[in-house]
């Protein structure tokens, strides 16, 4: 259609597809609406927040989703379960693997299949998802640091984080959305020679985290931007919901890792850190960013721990097959399901239901851990000052392709 | 914690009796709640020292069609020192759907009652704020209905792909 405008601009479109919840005319005379984003960097993607603020102070803020909406529960109505999983990974891009591992989980629960993994799949599973948390958390720090004026550790997080993009690429092919881990299987056995390269990463990084914690988390200037700033206290992270690394910064020892005990996680040596408020309250903007580095030191030791085993007790052999009990075809009983698991970002739910005809889900619904976590914003920023507000905002760590799904 | 606990505390202090059913179909267990009670079934899970479902984790809308003609909510809850789950159910009509609001209780549930809202209809009675989430405030129509049709055009842009 070469010279027809698809577009048809009016001067209210705007106010008409997202209007604000204040109107100009009904504020106060001290008061006045700031509207941060869609396209401003600090909102880490396409998030709108509009402000409500008297002078300085943040009255309230109202946050408008819905800019990256690419409809996953109505595609996932239309497609075969092991389809599904490439449009998983575009939910949270940051952590594809993550996210694949609990939705294979899920189905594998639901069609009963879940003990008959064989134990190097479970082991690579963990492997590579524990790689994708850390890069995950070096984009959520990284990016962090930025938000507060810190230029260089952006620049070092994303230098350590390609290591493991190519060390993923090396596995699945992709770089961020690897479709690698199958509903009972993986796509493939590990490229040869990459339990090597990867114990290479581990001890080339490992200096490289002291560097970040005396650049970053013991830096003044950080601590006095993020020590007693945006305090989220326990009783109000768990009633709106709030998971992972946020309700672990403000104190409590939930972690589905441990509490699930799902795939090969019992058998593996790691601790649960949670936020002591060492630089002001417990569960400010501080201990959420250093809960996060101290969840970095524990999927190193996971890293280890699930490399010495694939190398000494689950070694790689000519008759291995990590495809051998991927279902031919995905088709679980009937009935309602809902299946979490422990993301970067916290609880990853899905719900199923099957009505145990079709290989299709009846209904398939994402309990978004980055959606729920946003959730809490105005609670937060409340009675902050506005530009604390990029700090509390940043400390969220939200992906908006998970938020908006 | 058992699920037979949780019934008879219900039943006690609501002092009803076999107003919940269980299906055993679901994972984690499931009680189909009536309409008119999820709320205060709701408020004793919350308040029970013995339950202490502190954490709502998932609020998920299903439709089941026109012929059914009912829509379904499911409500996925969590005791965290109890490490249990449990799902309650909700069945509604298809025409004047509408149940109370449990965001008050969990928090949670605002967000999750507003998507419920955009993507199916479902009125949540008492809601703060119930506009649309995701969608367009001036989209036509709820999405994720079995019989939804989407508008032609929007905004000029044709909306088939």
């Amino acid at each position: 259609m070469a010279g027809k405008i698809q577009y048809e601009y009016k001067d209210d479109n705007l106010v008409k597809s997202e209007p604000n919840k204040y109107v100009e005319e009904e504020l106060k005379s001290t008061e006045v609406v700031i509207n941060l984003g869609p396209q401003h960097p600090s909102t880490h993607g396409v998030l709108r927040l509009e402000v409500l603020a008297e002078g300085e102070l943040i009255k309230d803020i109202v946050p408008h989703l819905g800019y990256l909406h690419r409809c996953f529960e109505k595609h996932a109505e239309s497609l075969p379960y092991n389809q599904i999983i490439p449009y998983v990974d575009r939910m949270d891009y940051l952590a594809a693997m993550n996210s694949e591992h609990a939705y294979a989980m899920g189905v594998e629960k639901m069609l009963g299949i879940q003990d008959k993994i064989p134990k190097r799949v479970e082991f690579i599973r963990v492997l590579v998802a524990e790689l994708n948390r850390m890069s995950s958390h070096f984009v959520a720090i990284g990016t962090y640091a930025m938000d507060i004026g810190a230029f260089t550790p952006f620049f070092w997080m994303m230098r350590d984080r390609e290591h493991i993009q190519r060390l993923l690429e090396w596995v699945s092919g992709a770089r961020m959305l690897y479709n690698y881990i199958w509903i009972g299987g993986l796509f493939y056995d590990l490229p040869v020679g990459f339990e090597e390269r990867c114990m290479e990463f581990v001890r080339y990084f490992k200096p490289k985290l002291k560097e970040l914690e005396e650049i970053v988390i013991q830096n003044k200037i950080f601590i006095e931007r993020t020590a007693n700033v945006g305090v989220l206290s326990r009783d109000v992270a768990i009633n709106y919901g709030v998971t992972g690394p946020m309700l672990r910064a403000s104190g409590l020892r939930l972690d589905l890792r441990k509490v699930d005990g799902y795939s090969v996680y019992p058998e593996l040596d790691f601790d649960i850190p949670i936020g002591e408020g060492k630089m002001g309250a417990v569960g400010d903007c501080w201990d959420r960013t250093y809960v996060r580095v101290l969840e970095v030191h524990e999927s190193i030791k996971i890293i280890e721990q699930c490399l010495h085993r694939l190398k000494t007790d689950h070694k790689r052999t000519r008759e291995f097959n990590p495809q051998e009990v991927v279902p031919k075809k995905v088709r679980p009983k009937s009935g309602d399901f809902y299946v979490r698991a422990e993301n970067p970002k916290g609880e990853l739910g899905f719900f199923f239901r099957s009505d145990g005809r079709s290989d299709i889900p009846f209904r398939c619904k994402a309990r978004a851990c980055s959606f729920v976590n946003l959730s809490v914003i105005p609670e937060l920023g409340k009675g902050n000052l506005i530009a604390d507000l990029v700090a509390i905002l940043g400390s969220i760590d939200i992906v908006l392709g998970e938020v908006d799904r | 914690m058992q699920l037979e606990d949780i019934i008879k505390i219900l039943e006690n202090k609501l002092d009803k009796t076999s107003f919940l059913t269980i299906d055993e179909q679901s994972s984690p267990t499931a009680l189909i709640v009536p309409d008119t009670d999820l709320r205060s079934v709701c408020q004793v899970l919350f308040e029970d020292s013995k339950l202490y479902f502190d954490m709502l984790s998932c609020i998920s809308g299903i439709d089941n069609g026109v012929e059914a003609n009912t829509f379904e909510v499911a409500y996925n809850l969590y005791s965290i020192p109890f490490d249990f789950q449990l799902m309650l159910k909700v069945i509604l009509d298809r025409e004047n759907a509408k149940i109370d609001t449990i965001s008050d209780i969990w928090k949670t549930a605002n967000w999750h009652e507003r998507e419920t809202y955009d993507l199916f209809g479902i009125t949540f009675e008492g809601h703060p704020d119930l506009r649309r989430i995701l969608l367009p405030a001036d989209w036509e129509g709820y999405p994720l209905r079995k019989d939804y049709k989407h508008q032609e055009y929007y905004r000029g842009i044709k909306v088939e792909y």
